[in-house]
């Protein structure tokens, strides 16, 4: 299989070979960076295309057709719009959090975003506590909406923020058990480990019953941690007149915008390599010509293919489900998620201790 | 007891209900849109016959038409959409009276297309036909005269 570190190498010894090693780490850094923002930038835009036509084909009818062919430019179309647009400065509102809540949820998930192991030899942060990092950073999003809410001095917006905290906090607790749960899996807090395991069967399978259950409950928890689909009660526009970012505009909206459907694809990514293999080719042992066809298909396809079907699984959630209720949200994490997700983490273990997995 | 046993029903009860719900959606991210792309479209669309599309007087081969300027549909529209403008006319060898159209004034515009008129005349001498792109640049060109003679 195509292993990009041959390219990150080359590009590597091409730059140390002209410039001192200072230079060149910082040139790499500087390429690393705008890699990452721009491909945050493009699965944004196709992620945005793609939910208004997701959405508009859960509803018996076409999304946008007209911006474009099949409206592939309508994303750009939408970008362009809310980079126009004015900011306007609230008049008693807390200036300077009000200036820095929208980026420190963009960094969070920019962060979150990196730590993605998105094709073999292309991850960006891979050290040995990989997935403990990316939780931990997916919860400072957390406190940037909580300072949106507060300083917008807006008694809605502090509603919504105070609501989404309490849910985004609560909705941890279930992802943390269910990563700790495929964690005792694979033996492993590395992200790149944990895609090579899977190199003989993917987790799902070869954990059987408990990661199953672990992927169902992260399917049901990731949605509500990323504040979408039943769970968007802070945001809901019907509700509370769009929540926590009611009264931001423009760009600072965008961030919000750009974070929600960027986390959306955190969710997935990590769903994807915790549980289905990563980039990890579909390998069933024993069959080896199957196994070598599979290899063809390079590690990127997988990955991204992987991921599509699970935004696909996530954006079904949304909308299929009405809205929860802020209470029955807390009740289904706190008296049914989470004692699940207790006896399931015990099931694994003891299936892990006893070698009871495939 | 009691609320151990309704804990794990209501989990199952909700689990399958939805479930249910997943499955409907997916049949319909399935299923043929019924969204008519119009303005592609326009050669193979069909627009019901009974459509109040414009109101329209119509004609014989000869060109009369069956108003008698009786003002029942004036009087019936909601919105002062109609003016009819009438002149009596005199028979030269009977010497009878005769109320006779002269000009049958209809706004398109203000028009509720809720069909009053149609249902007032006594003698089907209005009716409303499916045409429905009437777009133009000005409201003036709207008010249409209905009668052609």
């Amino acid at each position: 299989m195509f292993d990009f570190a041959v390219v990150t190498q080359w590009v590597d010894t091409l730059l140390r070979s002209f410039l001192p090693d200072q230079a060149a780490l910082l040139v790499e850094f500087l390429l690393v960076g705008l890699c990452l923002l721009t491909a945050y930038a493009l699965i944004a835009l196709a992620l945005i295309y793609g939910e208004r036509k997701i959405c508009a084909w859960f509803q018996c009818r076409i999304g946008p057709n007209r911006v474009g062919p099949y409206g592939l430019i309508q994303p750009v179309a939408d970008m362009v719009k809310m980079l126009i647009k004015e900011l306007i400065d609230m008049n008693h509102s807390d200036k300077f959090l009000f200036r820095v809540a929208p980026f420190i949820v963009i960094i969070s998930s920019v962060l979150a975003f990196g730590c993605i192991p998105f094709a073999k030899g292309l991850e960006i942060l891979d050290f040995n506590v990989g997935i403990f990092f990316l939780l931990a950073v997916s919860s400072i999003g957390i406190v940037g909406i909580l300072l949106a809410g507060w300083s917008s001095n807006n008694k809605f917006s502090l509603i919504g923020a105070m609501r989404s905290g309490a849910q985004m906090i609560s909705y941890e607790l279930s992802i943390g058990l269910t990563i700790l749960t495929m964690v005792v899996l694979s033996g492993s807090m590395q992200l790149s480990t944990i895609v090579e395991n899977q190199a003989n069967g993917w987790f799902i399978f070869t954990g059987h019953i408990p990661a199953f259950i672990a992927f169902v409950i992260y399917m049901i928890a990731g949605t509500a941690e990323t504040n979408r689909g039943p769970f968007d009660l802070p945001e809901a526009d019907s509700e509370l007149t769009a929540g926590y970012h009611t009264e931001y505009s423009g760009i600072q909206f965008g961030f919000f915008y750009l974070a929600e459907y960027l986390n959306m694809f955190v969710v997935a990514a990590v769903a994807t390599t915790l549980f289905w293999g990563g980039w990890m080719p579909l390998h069933i042992p024993g069959f080896d010509n199957f196994n070598m066809i599979m290899d063809y298909i390079p590690s990127l396809l997988w990955f991204f293919g992987k991921v599509a079907v699970m935004i696909f699984i996530i954006m079904w959630f949304k909308w299929t489900f009405p809205r929860l209720r802020i209470d029955q949200l807390l009740r289904l994490e706190w008296k049914y998620l989470l004692p699940i997700n207790l006896i399931n983490l015990m099931l694994m273990v003891i299936i892990v201790v006893f070698g009871l997995h495939f | 007891m009691n609320s151990i046993k309704e804990y794990f029903v209501s989990f199952y009860k909700g689990l399958k209900s939805l479930l249910i719900g997943m499955k409907v959606t997916l049949r319909i991210f399935f299923r043929k849109k019924t969204t008519e792309c119009y303005p592609e479209n326009r050669e193979t669309l069909v627009i019901a016959d009974r459509f109040r599309g414009t109101l329209t007087m119509p004609h014989d081969a000869e060109g009369n038409h069956k108003c008698i300027a009786c003002g029942l549909c004036e009087i019936a529209c909601p919105n002062g959409t109609l003016h009819i403008e009438s002149v009596i006319e005199v028979n030269e060898e009977t010497g009878k009276k005769k109320k006779v159209l002269t000009r049958y004034m209809y706004d398109h515009g203000s028009c509720m297309f809720c069909q009053m008129c149609v249902r007032a005349c006594p003698y089907d001498a209005i009716c409303f036909e499916n045409s429905f792109e009437h777009a133009v640049f000005t409201r003036a060109k709207l008010v249409k005269q209905l009668n052609k003679k």
